[in-house]
């Protein structure tokens, strides 16, 4: 089982932590993760040199939120990918995984090799142990350089929320100004 | 780290020594690995111990605290500090301050784990026979076996050595008959093996025995009904003929007050470190609290006198962290240093620790009297939520208490460090004599108006140490030229000394600390420890002057007290610094983290 991380140094605790619950190696992509077909590209180069069955990646980064990479990485080696899955058993070369849809559960039973972008509780929270931890140490984590991709996106600005204000107290026997402020300045109504 | 050619430092040393900032172990250090196992103990609070906070304590599930430690055996939670060869991990002695530290915050379960790691292995783990070793530490490092120490008496509490408890070798002469009764036994309900400490037929001191439950003759009471941890296991146990096979003495005869007060050294460091754990936790829920709770239009966190608090709490606790991590290095050192020469493994780790068991004393009364101060001032934040039992403060203050009482109360920790550092002055292991009689020749001539040139970072701090040190030397000296063997009897002096000792060990290791790291990343990263840093020593200059103070006026009069009431106004000299100012900044980082993170 191998760990790959598309990201600078400041990843390497994270993915000692995998190594110490059970991961065999692991291979760091030292590049910002720019966008999602740039993380998607390098993943599809490893695993084009590696043949992995099975490439479960989260369902969206908790910090970009793009949900992208796995159906990028599965069209570009041709596996099928499917997402957000919630449970996972793979029985010989068979994987049977549950999907929550809209309104309900679906089903499915994909063939090996396939991607799937993953979401709790697909697995229990694992706590490294000692154990893990110190034979952590002694694991490989390869260091290698990104394969060059033509930028495709460009972040153009960031704007913030406009701040909250503070609370207006409105008397109860004027309600009708609150509706008014709630049509003109809230624009809720 | 680089590697630095480190000089032996002895216990109490600190007294008559400086010590440079690059000899000390700063957690900022810790390694990667180290910061993993610290995590490990995060998570396991987070997912196990944390949502059942009110279960355990209700105790309705005899068997939930037994399967906490069981889980925490199958992280290896319980062996850290046990050798590879017995089934452990064996880590070093500060990797094992920092999981205590971490499990700290764990109220009652903190408790029973390291009453198990502690005080229940380590008797077996230092003193143990080899067949001793193998039979009971894989199971302890596991979890498979658990463990109590039975050293409390309903007559035998502070003065452990008259315990009443006895073994009696039986006619065949394999067995020990124990007969006794022991009280407050920490998960006495439920352990496997218990350390029993008994007199052997009339001997005048104890002996130390691995009992298994399964020898029979053992009932306890019901669990005790406490004011805090209640979901820690207490009993009283009773021993009645139990039939312990003499193999299972433990060490020689006679030895078992040796092994009770050196296996406590190791209780009490861990337990300032323990403390340090709760800490933090109790600062990171009350500064959570006092940025949402809105009053007169603002947060509390706003608000002058609730910073000052903030500010006054996390520096406690990083001074209380700076000296603890500080002993436990030294502890490590001298161990490695003793099997360098030689010594075995297991003898090195009790001479280690025993070196510097004034400082694990001092750091115990430090941790447990930080915890107290933070509990409170966490109840204070909280205001009426914070007397309320469904908000977390309440057990926060009544788990706290316990600290001060066991591992020895802190009057006896108090009385212990003053009484260590004497005696070994005496025998001389450490030379007093010396640097006290240039106090005193000091204090008759012209003071030292030199200015101070050297405006290095710290110099000006350094000098006002050295002189508290003077300051120690003086009173400590004076007391014990007064009193003579007769000082034992002056105990309210013997406090102020030892809370002047305990000031000055702190404020240094807090500095030193904070020195080292500034080293590390720079002045400018480390502007609010060098606030701490600076307003801990400020404030240690203060009570270490109303001590010194206390102290002069019960024993000294006219020309005599005249000259060292001067003497310790000049050796309690510190240039101002705005505290108010410096405890808002100090208050206003923890805020903007909403965490104590340092
Ligand atoms: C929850 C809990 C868990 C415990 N767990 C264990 C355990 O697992 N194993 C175990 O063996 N014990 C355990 N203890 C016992 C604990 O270590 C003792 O309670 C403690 O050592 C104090 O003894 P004591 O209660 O008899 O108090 P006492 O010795 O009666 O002390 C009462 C007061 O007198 C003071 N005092 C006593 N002697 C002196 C003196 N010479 N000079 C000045 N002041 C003095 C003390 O400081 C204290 O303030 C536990 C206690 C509690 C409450």
């Amino acid at each position: 089982m191998t760990v790959v991380n598309v990201g600078e140094s400041d990843t390497e605790p994270t993915i000692r932590k995998a190594l110490a619950i059970g991961a065999d190696d692991a291979i760091r992509v030292n590049a910002y993760p720019s966008d999602a077909f740039f993380v998607a590209t390098q993943i599809a180069e490893i695993a084009r040199k590696n043949n992995y069955d099975l490439i479960l990646m989260g369902r969206e980064s908790i910090d970009f939120n793009g949900g992208q990479v796995h159906g990028l990485v599965g069209e570009m080696l041709g596996l099928p990918s499917v997402s957000p899955v919630m449970q996972l058993d793979v029985e010989g070369d068979t994987v049977k995984m549950a999907r929550e849809i809209e309104g309900g559960k679906e089903s499915l039973e994909v063939k090996l090799p396939l991607v799937a972008g993953c979401q709790e509780p697909i697995a229990e929270w694992k706590i490294p142990n000692m154990r893990g931890i110190m034979s952590a140490r002694t694991k490989p984590l390869q260091v290698i350089d990104p394969v060059g991709v033509e930028e495709s996106t460009v972040v153009t600005q960031f704007e913030l929320p406009p701040p909250k204000g503070s609370v207006k107290m409105i008397p109860a026997e004027r309600a009708e100004e609150l509706i008014a402020l709630l049509k003109n300045e809230a624009k809720v109504l | 780290m680089e590697a630095v050619a480190k000089k032996a430092v002895k216990g109490g040393e600190f007294l008559i020594k400086e010590t440079e900032a690059q000899h000390i172990f700063i957690p900022e250090e810790f390694t990667e690995e180290q910061r993993m196992v610290a995590q490990t103990c995060e998570d396991f609070l987070a997912k196990e111990v944390f949502p059942r906070l009110d279960e355990i304590d209700s105790m309705k599930n005899p068997d939930l605290m037994p399967s906490l430690m069981d889980k925490a055996g199958e992280l290896g939670l319980l062996g850290t500090s046990i050798p590879e060869s017995y089934g452990g991990f064996g880590m070093n002695f500060n990797t094992s301050m920092l999981v205590t530290e971490k499990i700290g915050a764990g109220h009652s379960f903190a408790v029973a784990l390291s009453a198990h790691t502690g005080i229940a292995t380590l008797p077996i783990l230092y003193y143990g026979s080899e067949e001793q070793k193998a039979k009971y530490l894989p199971g302890l490092a596991s979890g498979e076996l658990k463990g109590a120490y039975c050293l409390t008496e309903p007559d035998s509490g502070s003065d452990a050595n008259s315990g009443k408890s006895k073994a009696v070798l039986n006619a065949d002469g394999r067995h020990y008959i124990i007969n006794g009764q022991k009280m407050w036994i920490t998960n006495g309900g439920f352990a496997d093996i218990y350390i029993v400490f008994a007199k052997i037929a009339d001997d005048k001191n104890l002996s130390a025995f691995i009992v298994e439950r399964g020898f029979g003759g053992i009932t306890m009471n019901e669990e005790e009904k406490k004011m805090g941890i209640k979901g820690s296991s207490t009993r009283q146990v009773f021993f009645n003929d139990c039939h312990v096979p003499v193999e299972n003495l433990l060490s020689d005869r006679g030895n078992g007050f040796k092994i009770a007060v050196n296996i406590l050294n190791i209780g009490r460091i861990k337990l300032g470190a323990s403390a340090v754990g709760a800490s933090k936790k109790v600062i990171d829920q009350a500064v959570n609290y006092a940025s949402e709770r809105k009053q007169f239009g603002t947060s509390i966190s706003g608000f002058g006198a609730i910073k000052y608090k903030i500010g006054e709490m996390a520096t406690k606790v990083y001074a209380s962290e700076s000296a603890s991590y500080r002993v436990g290095q030294d502890i490590e050192d001298t161990i490695e240093a003793l099997m360098e020469g030689g010594m075995p493994e297991g003898e090195a780790k009790l001479k280690g620790t025993e070196q510097f068991a004034i400082e694990c004393a001092i750091m115990k009364v430090h941790g447990s009297e930080t915890l107290d101060y933070v509990v409170d001032e966490g109840v204070q934040i909280y205001g009426g939520m914070g007397y309320s039992a469904d908000a977390p403060m309440d057990r926060a203050y009544r788990d706290a208490r316990i600290n001060r009482i066991f591992e020895g109360t802190n009057e006896i920790n108090r009385l212990l460090s003053v009484d260590m550092v004497l005696k070994r002055a005496m025998k001389g292991e450490l030379d007093l004599m010396g640097p006290a009689m240039g106090v005193q020749k000091e204090i008759m001539s012209i003071p030292d108006f030199g200015a101070d040139e050297d405006d290095a970072l710290f110099a000006a701090e350094k000098k006002v140490l050295r002189n508290l040190k003077k300051a120690v030397l003086m009173v400590a000296g004076a007391a014990v030229q007064k009193f003579a063997m007769k000082l034992s009897e002056e105990q309210e002096i013997i406090m102020d000394i030892a809370d002047m000792m305990m000031e000055v060990y702190v404020a240094e290791s807090t500095l030193l600390r904070t020195e080292k790291l500034t080293g590390m990343r720079g002045e400018e990263a480390c502007a609010r420890q060098i606030d701490m840093a600076k307003l801990y020593l400020n404030d240690a200059v203060e009570r270490i002057g109303m001590h010194g103070r206390n102290a002069i006026n019960s024993f000294a009069e006219g020309d005599e007290q005249r000259v060292m009431l001067m003497g310790l106004k000049r050796f309690t000299k510190i240039a101002p610094i705005n505290a108010k100012e410096t405890r808002r900044r100090i208050a206003r980082h923890v805020i903007g983290e909403n965490a104590y993170a340092f």
